[in-house]
């Protein structure tokens, strides 16, 4: 009787299973009738939403959609105004003068204030828990509400090139809670999140501009690497930000693969004060020995730039070409200057690169390859990347280390600035005075020729000191379903999603 | 009584030397939150400002007694990174671990137990002996494996669900079931392989014994003793397999959940940890070794109900 009883049960058990696993087999994806792409990205936006508070470069190129500045960059990089309607900077470089966008609303609905610019710019700037939000913030002396339409920025020092931080986003002062309630200007609006999950925003329809095409957009997180292509030609995703060239080769005739730059300096950054990278014979002698195009050629079938300092090819006018020729690879020049330096049969150094990162991991095994041609052993060491952060970048505790350098904002400085002496995060150590002094000239400078004149400068002394050793500005790919066009590629950290549209809704 | 005090003891202090551990692992290897959470970007004073807002200058002890304090009263702490309470976070993600683990337990349960009686019972024939070979090789593949596999076959070639288009149960009920399937078929799949052969192989060795000849000589039927007698005998052995199989799937369903792209315990707990997001991480491993004690005090309670010779004390 018993036995029976049991038999029974088990083949509900199985009945209901199955019923429920293909029932579900059958459902249809679409939701509703609004227009939606589902984005895939390989960390979620796990930071604050606060946009003064968010700090991860993955979570500020999300942010961008959903919050604006006075000023907000183009995909060519030029500053645009946006929620100024035009702005004048004294010829001093002293006074910010902004004019307002007027009825421009907020995604809660209430109209933006020049009080709110003021709030926003005030907070960035308040020093009250020791430090400003925002570094750069500091240079300012005063935010004044000249009338309700006009708001100025008073900086302590004159700076010909602050713009790029009025990029910073105004919020509504009313907003108690932004970490968790992100309310801006931008074309879309936030939706919801669950961690390591998801991230839904939808388009804002009072929006100030042109505003954007699609109505919901999901972020999708695909941790796992393995996934991404199995997840794009089975269609859970329409778009996957920055895949690899392996991968762009193993997606389907779906998608086009869109190819474009990272925007950073990729290097062999050297400790400057171990030995015997303090040598300036020793560093010349690798930057002789390590040949970029070899590295691009393994790599990722020969596509990058070459770059031949800290400055890479969106800057225009700021980036050198001629430095890439400073070390043409020449094995018996590099043996010779190893053998001045004292080190005939070479040496060893241990190479510390951030696992998560496969385009640098790729490139340090190369470079290790290189290097045995001239007798130096370079030893791979793997670190997570948040170790890196603490040991390398911040403890300056290593000897060598490939990563790649990006630019915060689009200004020669973000660049150079961390290279002079006093920089906080003049990682490699490295010290010269007359690179302090032209990079200080640089900065005061109100004249524009001049000024890129001096970083030039900059650039070349850090190339013949051969401070790194320079590779390369990656490639970078991003897979597109074909249904969908309109991305572009900026030359900072920042996806605009406004510009996708859906193929046939354009032809209409 | 005594049995029941002297478990909940073990609990508490089993939790209490998990929860300790995961601070002071956190100590001892390198990286830290604030300097996670600013990245490049960071300059000293924001990392000062920002150490000190988390109260991470507080010597690890003092923090420890502290999380604990709050913890016990119910308060999980906030995540540093979502800046969200942690609570809020892993209460969605519990449920989802826990129905990969039911469903592949279910698996286990209804594919080993009917198969073992049955390869037992006809030792030596043909489906048996095909059972033993097939047995081997799917003991042999690990679970991650079997996933890509089943991603390839019936996600790429055959369509039956769409890989990556995980679907969150308060959205979808059927839709998050239904992607379920695959991926704790993948699990249950070389535990399964395991219970049937230890079942196989437990029911022989009691058919061997006295009770099972004095069983027969009495007149019953083979089906009868196998199932009035020797089942229950024979289980003992499964039980304690099972129980440990289940514990370990939902310690273990963290790989399951990268290859199908699951965001569950498995997912927070790994970027957590390499976020440093202490308080989350906290949470989780407290989380996960409560219900591994809690499935164990089951497996201990089932025992004395098959056999009531088993006793504690």
């Amino acid at each position: 009787m018993k036995t029976k009883a049991v038999k029974k049960i088990l083949l509900a058990l199985v009945c209901t299973t199955l019923t429920i696993a293909l029932g579900a087999c059958a459902g249809d994806r679409a939701d509703d009738d609004r227009s939606q792409i589902t984005i895939g990205i390989p960390q979620d936006v796990e930071d604050s939403l606060d946009p003064h508070k968010a700090v991860a470069a993955g979570t500020e190129e999300i942010l961008f959609n959903l919050y604006e500045g006075l000023v907000k960059p183009d995909s060519d990089g030029n500053l645009v105004d946006a929620l100024a309607e035009s702005h004048t900077i004294s010829d001093d470089g002293l006074v910010y003068t902004f004019t307002l966008r007027q009825n421009v609303k907020f995604h809660d609905g209430s109209v933006m204030t020049a009080d709110d610019v003021k709030y926003s710019l005030d907070r960035c700037a308040d020093t009250s828990s020791g430090a400003p939000l925002v570094a750069a913030f500091s240079a300012i002396e005063s935010v004044n509400i000249l009338d309700e339409r006009t708001v100025e920025v008073v900086l302590t020092e004159p700076d010909k090139e602050f713009l790029p931080y009025m990029t910073a986003a105004i919020i509504p002062q009313a907003n108690e809670t932004p970490e968790k309630n992100p309310i801006g200007t931008g074309p879309y609006k936030y939706v919801s999140r669950a961690p390591q999950e998801n991230f839904v925003m939808e388009k804002f329809d009072d929006y100030w501009g042109e505003g954007a095409h699609i109505d919901l957009v999901t972020l999708k997180v695909i941790a796992n690497s393995d996934t991404i292509v199995t997840s794009l030609n089975g269609g859970a995703i329409d778009m996957f930000l920055r895949i690899t060239l392996a991968q762009s080769e193993q997606v389907s005739d779906d998608y086009q693969v869109l190819e474009g730059t990272m925007n950073l300096v990729q290097a062999m950054y050297l400790n400057n004060k171990a030995k015997p990278f303090d040598d300036i014979r020793v560093r010349q002698a690798l930057c002789y020995a390590v040949d970029p195009a070899g590295i691009m050629e393994i790599n990722s079938n020969g596509k990058g730039t070459q770059v031949g300092s800290s400055m890479f090819p969106a800057f225009g006018k700021y980036y050198m070409e001629e430095l890439n020729d400073l070390y043409e690879t020449d094995l018996d020049k590099a043996r010779e200057l190893l053998a001045d330096a004292g080190y005939p049969d070479g040496f060893s150094f241990t190479l510390t690169v951030p696992s998560n990162y496969p385009q640098h991991v790729n490139c340090a095994q190369v470079i290790v390859e290189q290097l045995k041609e001239i007798g130096v052993e370079a030893k791979i060491q793997l670190v997570e990347w948040e170790s890196w952060l603490s040991t390398v970048y911040t403890d300056r505790n290593y000897e060598a280390t490939v990563v790649g350098l990006d630019a915060s904002s689009l200004t020669p400085a973000a660049m150079l600035r961390r290279f002079t002496g006093a920089a906080s995060n003049n990682f490699i150590n490295y010290q010269s005075a007359d690179y302090d002094e032209a990079f200080e000239k640089a900065l005061t400078s109100v004249d524009d020729a001049e000024k890129t004149q001096y970083y030039k400068e900059c650039e070349r002394i850090l190339a013949q000191d051969a401070a790194n050793v320079y590779i390369q500005d990656l490639p970078c790919f991003v897979a597109l379903n074909k249904k969908y066009g309109g991305y572009e590629f900026y030359p900072l950290y920042v996806q605009n999603f406004a510009s996708l549209y859906l193929v046939e809704e354009q032809s209409n | 009584m005594k049995y029941f005090i002297k478990k909940l003891a073990g609990l508490l202090v089993t939790l209490l030397v998990v929860s300790f551990l995961v601070f002071a692992a956190f100590a001892v290897i390198p990286g830290d939150p604030a300097t996670a959470m600013l990245g490049t970007e960071a300059t000293p004073e924001r990392v000062e400002a920002l150490r000190e807002e988390l109260g991470l200058n507080a010597p690890v002890f003092v923090r420890y007694v502290g999380w604990a304090a709050d913890f016990v009263r119910g308060d999980f702490g906030t995540s540093y990174r979502y800046n969200m309470s942690v609570k809020e976070m892993i209460q969605d993600k519990v449920p989802v671990t826990l129905t990969l683990t039911a469903m592949s337990f279910c698996m286990i349960v209804l594919i080993a137990i009917p198969l073992g009686l049955v390869c037992a019972r006809h030792a030596g024939g043909w489906l048996d002996r095909s059972v033993i070979v097939i047995n081997q090789i799917i003991m042999a593949v690990p679970a991650f494996f079997s996933g890509i596999l089943i991603t390839l076959v019936f996600g790429l070639i055959l369509h039956f669900f769409v890989p990556g288009d995980y679907v969150s149960y308060q959205t979808n009920l059927p839709r998050f079931l239904g992607y379920m399937f695959f991926p704790a078929v993948a699990i249950a799949l070389p535990k399964a392989a395991m219970a049937v052969k230890l079942l196989r192989t437990s029911v022989l060795a009691q058919m061997k014994l006295d009770y099972v000849r004095t069983a027969y000589s009495r007149g019953n039927a083979t089906r009868e003793v196998l199932y009035r007698h020797v089942l229950k005998n024979a289980m003992i052995p499964v039980v304690t397999f099972l129980g440990m199989a289940l514990a370990d799937m939902i310690a273990g369903s963290i790989i399951i959940e990268q290859v199908f792209n699951i965001p569950g315990m498995g997912r927070i707990l790994l970027t957590s940890i390499s976020n440093r997001d202490y308080p989350v991480v906290e949470a989780v491993i407290v989380c996960i070794a409560f219900l591994v004690i809690i499935i164990n005090f089951i497996v201990d309670l089932i025992y004395q109900a098959i056999d009531p010779r088993i006793t504690f004390e």
